[in-house]
């Protein structure tokens, strides 16, 4: 079974400071992983790295996705090749309504992989239903895309795009961050609708009770630009009772 | 929606994709303006006396006059000795049917993405079009006549028509209203003249395709619009020119004339030669454009979609005579490279109860300028007067420039002026959302543009706001990244 996703020793920062200190991660069919780890520890960053953000240097190591090398495709083709990212902050973008934007969106990645683009009737059916998934209101659609809504309005509008774009690997960045808890359960039955055998979920989160609706295979805690402890969802419950500081003593400890 | 996608799929060229010249036999006055070039236009037109006599009038004043300095823009000197006044196709024999058109010129047409055929066919457009000088083809005429509109190339109109162009020609630009203005009224070539009689709502969009072709050929079209009482009419101008290396002028004059209870709307999308990125060539578009609402309850609207042009000096304005008449303008400017635009309007309220609205969207990329320049004036007299003001300037890059220079003079306590600005970016956040999204980044930026501009797009006829949405996502094409 080839990994959807093998990062290895990556490094990764900014000028002259390094955030991503060498991580590594293999993300195989099927499989849910969560990231956990305290503010700034540099999860965004990996998640950026992934999605192809450009202000961030690659100095070292090597990401596999699907089995190419990812750190040569331009963002646009990562996405077009099936990688997500439902950002921590989504962006508003005025004048641009929802739909007209996922429409966009939908037959770019139609278009790479050789399909016409969807006829309009064909795909508002599709919105229609798969914003039932995140039980999203209709009326978002001719809104300017984010523009004016609430924070967590804007976290089910990305959960509704990846439903839309049905990628290969998602990575949701703290997702569950400012979802009350309604929206919690809605938004996780929506990931897990979309689970299938053959695509994989990153997920990003500080708090495990997402992971009461999300069963992760595997739980990393990225501490300092590395990942310093994997196991299965039981870690995520010990970091909820202990904290992160016996970690970084393990962590001082090995260094 | 289907549309959207269509257009998008389009957004792939990156060179001017109207540069290209067509080969058809040209019939040139050498370099030069004198009295006698004058006398030799219209004699080619075959223009009665009092015309001469007009444009002999403008001609002395234009000596007299001096070019504007106060615009935000620069460029070099125009040698007005360098300009050739008078260019026309060959064959000059007036054509009833297609058939008889050159068959290069329909090429090019199509090659514009005009087919001519389609349109007459298909759409009801009846298109009037100016090649250079000489009007070519007006179709539709045989309908519009039915009803008594008057559609024909302003030549035409002059010899058929002399007491309505006589009547209203400069009256609301005067002959000496500016220094292009007087260029204009001395040499104009041809244009556009209508008149839509009382109480009649002309049932098919009236359309004009600009098209410069001559080198070195200076365009100075005139058109003018009468709307008499009670009726409505839509007008809609296009224009596109074959890439060059020499500036080219353009100086036109519009005028409109809306009587009482009259509604005349005026669209335009501008795609001229801009020049390259490096800021050769392109075209000088110094263009005087006014209305008169001259009845009660008349209504006059711009619409304008400015994509071209290496300068663009432009304002559509419309003054505001009758009571409760209203003026609208509603402006999409985008500048790339190194394109110039100090454009805007004018409102001038002398009615009462008059409203006017002012919508204006700035588009700046590369390494251009794009001033906005409005003037709302509320005489003493303009009881109740109101206007409402959006100025948007939308930047995308960091080397590029936003200005807003609004004017206001308002002399009636009662008047109700409302002026609102905002300036956004394009940022990289943007465009990265986008491009994780599947969206390259030049398709993100004509989303984003289209979006920011469809306020004044939904104000076109629906072809031609697809066709003003390819124009804009075409003209900013390499302005990111
Ligand atoms: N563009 C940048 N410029 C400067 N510093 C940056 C940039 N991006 C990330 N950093 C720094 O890198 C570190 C890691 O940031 P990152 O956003 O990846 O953390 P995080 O693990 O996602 O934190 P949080 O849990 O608060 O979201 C932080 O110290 C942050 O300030
Ligand atoms: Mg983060």
């Amino acid at each position: 079974m080839t990994p959807i996703l093998q990062i290895t020793d990556l490094t990764a920062g900014i000028e002259d400071r390094e955030i991503l200190k060498g991580v590594s991660l293999t993300v195989n069919p099927g499989e849910v992983h969560a990231i956990m780890g305290p503010n700034g520890s540099g999860k965004s960053t990996l998640a950026s790295v992934l999605a192809g953000r450009e202000e961030y240097a690659i100095t070292g190591g090597t990401v596999v996705f699907r089995g190419n090398d990812l750190l040569e495709l331009s963002p646009e083709d990562r996405a077009r090749q099936g990688m997500f990212l439902a950002f921590q902050y989504p962006v508003e973008i005025p004048g641009v309504s929802t739909a007209n934007f996922l429409k966009t969106s939908v037959n770019e990645l139609r278009k790479f992989r050789g399909q016409e683009p969807l006829a309009p009737a064909v795909f508002l059916a599709l919105m229609r239903e798969r914003m039932k998934l995140v039980e999203m209101d209709q009326s978002f659609l001719s809104r300017s895309l984010n523009e004016g809504f609430s924070g967590g309005e804007k976290k089910r509008n990305e959960i509704f795009q990846m439903a839309m774009l049905e990628p290969i690997l998602a990575v949701l960045d703290e997702t569950d961050s400012g979802l009350d808890i309604d929206a919690l359960r809605i938004v996780a039955g929506g990931v897990n609708a979309l689970r299938t055998p053959t695509t994989a979920t990153i997920i990003i989160t500080h708090y495990q009770r997402l992971l009461d609706y999300i069963i992760p295979d595997v739980v990393h805690v990225l501490w300092d630009g590395r990942i310093v402890r994997s196991g299965g969802k039981e870690l995520a419950l010990e970091l909820e009772k202990r904290g992160y500081d016996w970690i970084k003593q393990e962590a001082a400890e090995v260094a | 929606m289907a549309q959207d996608s269509a257009i998008l799929d389009e957004v792939v060229q990156n060179d001017y994709k109207y540069g290209f010249t067509t080969d058809i036999e040209q019939d040139l006055l050498p370099k030069g303006l004198s009295e006698d070039v004058v006398r030799f236009i219209s004699e080619k037109k075959q223009e009665p006396e009092w015309m001469l006599a007009w444009r002999l009038k403008a001609y002395q004043q234009w000596l007299k006059m001096k070019e504007p300095a106060w615009p935000n823009v620069t460029y070099p000197k125009i040698d007005f000795q360098e300009i050739i006044y008078w260019a026309s196709p060959k064959k000059k024999e007036s054509l009833n049917s297609l058939d008889e058109v050159d068959p290069e010129l329909l090429a090019t047409f199509a090659k514009l993405g005009i087919p001519l055929e389609e349109q007459k066919f298909l759409t009801g457009v009846a298109v009037d079009v100016v090649l250079d000088s000489v009007s070519i083809k007006t179709t539709f005429q045989d309908k519009l006549a039915e009803l008594g509109i008057i559609f024909c190339p302003m030549s035409e109109a002059i010899r058929e028509h002399p007491e309505l162009v006589k009547q209203y020609i400069g009256s609301v630009v005067p002959t000496n209203d500016n220094f292009y203005s007087a260029l204009n009224s001395a040499v104009f070539s041809d244009g556009s003249f209508v008149y839509i009689p009382k109480g009649v709502r002309c049932p098919i969009e009236l359309s004009t395709y600009f098209r410069i072709n001559a080198r070195n050929t200076g365009q100075f079209e005139r058109t003018l619009i009468v709307a008499d009482e009670g009726s409505y009419v839509s007008y809609l101008e296009g224009c596109t020119a074959p890439q060059r290396d020499e500036n080219q002028l353009h100086a036109a004059v519009v005028e409109l004339v809306a009587h009482t209870d009259a509604e005349i709307k005026y669209s335009t999308v501008q795609n001229w030669y801009p020049g390259d990125k490096e800021g050769k060539g392109g075209i000088f578009n110094f263009v005087t454009k006014r209305g008169i609402c001259q009845g009660d309850r008349s209504k006059i609207s711009w619409t304008q979609v400015e994509t071209g042009s290496a300068i663009t000096w432009k304002y559509p304005s419309v003054i505001l005579k009758g009571d409760h008449s209203i003026g609208e303008f509603y402006s999409v400017a985008v500048t790339n490279h190194l394109q110039q635009a100090d454009t805007g309007t004018k409102m001038m309220h002398i009615g009462k109860n008059t409203r006017s609205r002012i919508v204006s969207k700035g588009i700046s990329a590369g390494n251009s300028q794009n001033s906005y320049r409005g003037l709302v004036k509320v005489l003493k007299v303009a009881e109740g007067a109101r206007n409402f003001s959006q100025c948007d300037s939308l930047l995308i890059g960091d080397a590029c420039g936003a200005h807003t220079f609004p004017y206001l003079e308002v002399a009636n306590k009662t008047a109700t002026v409302e002026h609102e600005a905002t300036t956004s970016k394009i940022g990289e956040d943007i465009l990265f959302y986008c491009n994780q999204r599947g969206i390259d980044t030049e398709s993100a930026v004509a989303l984003i543009v289209n979006g920011y501009a469809r306020e004044v797009l939904n104000q076109l006829p629906m072809e031609f706001a697809v066709e003003a949405q390819k124009l804009l996502a075409i003209s900013l094409e390499g302005s990111v990244g």
